[in-house]
């Protein structure tokens, strides 16, 4: 049993307590945090909106493994090849189909999902460890695969493919940068709504149940094997989401961006949000964002390093991740206020 | 260093004759974002970590170059604020580094950020700001494109016109070769490939055998076994250090002796020809535009003294066995040249107008012949390469300097 796993269990003990907590933040602070997320761009500068459109879309990436590893207990090291999946068919529809950028999103989370679907059948006679390699092939596979000679027609082989940025409609006076950004945001806000009632399912409740116990949940009555497929399908299909995102606001999409290391990085996203808890999807992404500008700023030669310290603090002394933190928080807050 | 204080002497006063010559006007200051009486801030995005982290030193080199300039005084009384981030050759990242320099550091240009996958990610962005990416440190063919990206220029003679320079000369001398070509399977074997059988034009039935390799394997041997067997007797190895060793030290175990070409990426020898054993490597032919280190010939060379003075000084740990040491220091001093030239009008547009104005500029360290050019026209500063030849324990060159421009 691996130190994810238990994680997992210890989250499946809080959800006993205070089901939705342990999932969700209240509405009270979900407003709050969807308040700041609306107005602060309108403050700073292109660059920080730049720099949280990426966090909102890392954070759909870490938020659909966390539905796949919280919520189904599956593990993948593969959602680096869903996330180039997501970018390529966005970039190529919009620039060889001039497509709408917005109309390219369903699309990739079809496509995603389907090919996150299809993976999953054959994967499902894996478990544990040997689920995470076989996705662990994936990902080292995936930068080749867009390399081939055949299709480098539309994926413009190694050069990658350079995608014209939205300008904002109806004459809105925004910049792109800020357009892109609200664009972002109710996708994010829609896909985290839908997450969340997923995960409140039937549907998530199968999930969770194969999770817990694989026999216990197909005595009861659970298709194992479909809601398996199911979950690494709809995680697929987020991650497509983000990676058409992504494509978007970076303006370019190249194999050298969709490396294994993109993938360990949602991992590591993931464990530092707090496995299973769907805000904490966004901590994790604002770690892999900022964390690694913060330890080169500490030391250029040493920024690896560095980051390696960081990572170490935050897992011993926090080893659930930042929903450990926010229940101390609310401890603490809840001690306050008796006194 | 003393040729050096003539030259530069000659072109301040030649700047200052035309500064009094010219009207009151354009005498005056003038700034864009990033420079001031004061400084000038250079952004600059190297992948000090990742897969590619040894060019990092390249980052390093530069850095330390900028400090010396400092200490002399700065560039016409200013000073260079050098600011560079590590991208970890990851092009989203290097989007994000690109916009935080201009956006948030507000920075007068990109100065010679490395990579193609990384460049190509940033050079819309760059072109519709209207900030110079400038001297950016890939061979690609394509930055040499003015017409399209008039703010993105190269530097290094591109990898296709190296591979022409080959091609012509297999027509001259060996017009019946047989040729067997080795490329890793990326954006760089691909170029060089495409220049090479351009090179060849109508000959290119004269490769019989492409064969090409993933930077992730282990090995080639069983690729250079495979070309043996073709029974080609010309080899072109477009391949990375760490293989073109491997392939040297290989054909010499299975006793396969085509005519080698070697591209400049691996014409080391500190990192190549040593490890692969001398004794392997004679004959082979390559070509180079700066000095190499480790090259004995140069020992008593003003500009590898020179550059040994400014490792001293400023850069003591550095390796002096790696090339990209050298390229740093090249580079530099084309930034120099370009920021003097600019005089107090620091502006965008007359920093990418002096970088498209560079005429017969020779930074140390450049092999005797070849010289930096640039005009509106021809946004490739480095197009001149010498052929050389493996002898004993070093490089020889042979011929004269051949000059082939491709544009992008």
């Amino acid at each position: 049993m691996s130190a994810a796993e238990e994680v997992v269990a210890e989250g499946h003990e809080a959800v006993e307590a205070v089901p939705k907590r342990a999932m969700t933040l209240g509405t009270g602070t979900s407003l709050l945090v969807l308040a700041a997320l609306l107005i602060v761009p309108v403050f700073v500068k292109n660059f920080i909106i730049f720099q949280m459109t990426m966090l909102l879309i890392y954070g759909l990436a870490v938020l659909a493994l966390n539905i796949l590893t919280g919520g189904s207990g599956q593990f993948s090291l593969g959602q680096s090849a869903f996330y180039a999946v997501g970018a390529y068919t966005s970039a190529v529809l919009m620039e060889h189909a001039n497509i709408n950028y917005a109309l390219t999103i369903p699309i990739s989370a079809a496509v995603c999902f389907a090919f996150g679907y299809l993976f999953g059948k054959p994967a499902l006679r894996l478990s544990g460890v040997y689920l995470a390699l076989a996705t662990f092939a994936l990902a080292t596979a995936m930068p080749q695969l867009l390399k081939l000679n055949f299709l480098e027609h539309w994926t413009g082989g190694v050069q990658g493919l350079v995608v014209t940025k939205p300008d904002a409609p109806f004459g809105l006076p925004m910049s792109q940068d800020m357009w892109l950004y609200y664009f972002t945001l109710v996708v994010t806000v829609a896909i985290y709504i839908f997450s969340v009632n997923l995960l409140r399912s039937r549907s998530g409740r199968a999930f969770m149940a194969i999770r817990d116990n694989e026999i216990a949940a197909s005595s009861m009555g659970v298709n194992v094997a479909l809601y398996k497929t199911l979950a690494f399908g709809v995680s697929a299909g987020i991650t497509g989401v983000a990676g058409s995102l992504g494509a978007i606001a970076v303006q370019f999409v190249a194999p050298d961006s969709y490396t294994i290391t993109l993938a360990i990085s949602l991992f590591l996203g993931m464990v530092v949000g707090g496995v299973g808890w769907l805000p904490g999807s966004f901590v994790g992404a604002a770690f892999i964002i900022f964390v690694p500008n913060m330890a080169e700023s500490i030391s250029k030669g040493l920024s690896g390093a560095v980051f390696g310290v960081l990572l170490f603090l935050v897992i011993y002394l926090v080893p659930h991740g930042a929903r450990q933190a926010a229940i101390l928080g609310q401890q603490l807050a809840g001690k306050l206020r008796k006194n | 260093m003393p040729a050096m204080h003539v030259r530069l002497g000659a072109l301040a006063a030649a700047l200052a004759l035309s500064a009094a010559l010219s009207t009151v006007a354009s005498a005056q200051k003038k700034y864009d974002t990033g420079a001031s009486d004061t400084a000038i801030k250079i952004g600059n995005i190297m992948p000090y970590s990742g897969p590619a982290s040894a060019y990092g030193v390249i980052g390093k080199t530069e850095e330390a170059y900028f400090r010396k300039i400092n200490a002399e005084g700065g560039i016409n009384g200013r000073k260079i604020n050098f600011i560079s981030y590590d991208d970890a050759y990851s092009p989203p990242k290097t989007v994000e580094q690109a916009r935080k320099l201009v956006e948030s550091d507000e920075v007068l240009l990109i100065f010679n950020s490395l990579g193609t996958p990384p460049n190509s990610a940033i050079q819309k962005y760059m072109n519709s700001k209207k900030v110079p990416q400038l001297f950016v440190a890939t061979g690609a063919t394509k930055w040499n494109d003015p017409k399209d990206f008039p703010w993105t220029m190269g530097w290094q003679p591109n990898y296709q016109s190296e591979s022409q320079i080959y091609a012509k000369y297999i027509l001259k001398n060996h017009p019946d070769a047989k040729i067997g070509v080795l490329y890793q399977n990326d954006d760089y074997g691909k170029d060089y490939l495409k220049g090479f059988k351009d090179g060849l034009g109508t000959k290119a039935s004269m490769i019989i055998i492409e064969d090409s390799y993933e930077v992730s394997e282990p090995t080639i041997d069983s690729h250079i076994v495979r070309l043996k067997s073709s029974g080609a007797d010309v080899f072109f190895n477009i391949t990375t250090p760490k293989f073109a060793a491997q392939a040297i030290k290989k054909n010499a175990e299975i006793g396969w002796k085509p005519l080698h070409f070697l591209n400049n990426v691996s014409a080391s020898i500190g990192s190549v020809i040593k490890p692969a054993g001398f004794e392997n490597a004679q004959d082979i032919i390559s070509s180079q535009y700066f000095k190499d280190p480790t090259d004995p010939q140069w020992k008593n060379d003003p500009a590898m003294k020179a550059w040994n003075e400014f490792l001293d000084k400023y850069y003591p740990e550095a390796n002096r066995a790696d090339a990209s040491v050298m390229y740093g220091f090249i580079v530099s001093q084309g930034l120099v040249q370009v920021l003097k030239a600019c005089g107090d009008d620091l502006t965008r547009e007359n920093v990418m107008k002096q970088a498209a104005s560079l005429k017969d500029f020779e930074p140390l360290g450049l092999l005797p012949g070849v010289k930096v050019n640039t005009s509106p026209t021809d946004f490739a500063p480095i197009s001149q390469l010498q052929l050389i030849r493996f002898k004993g324990e070093a490089w020889e060159r042979f011929g004269d300097v051949l000059s082939s421009d491709v544009g992008g």
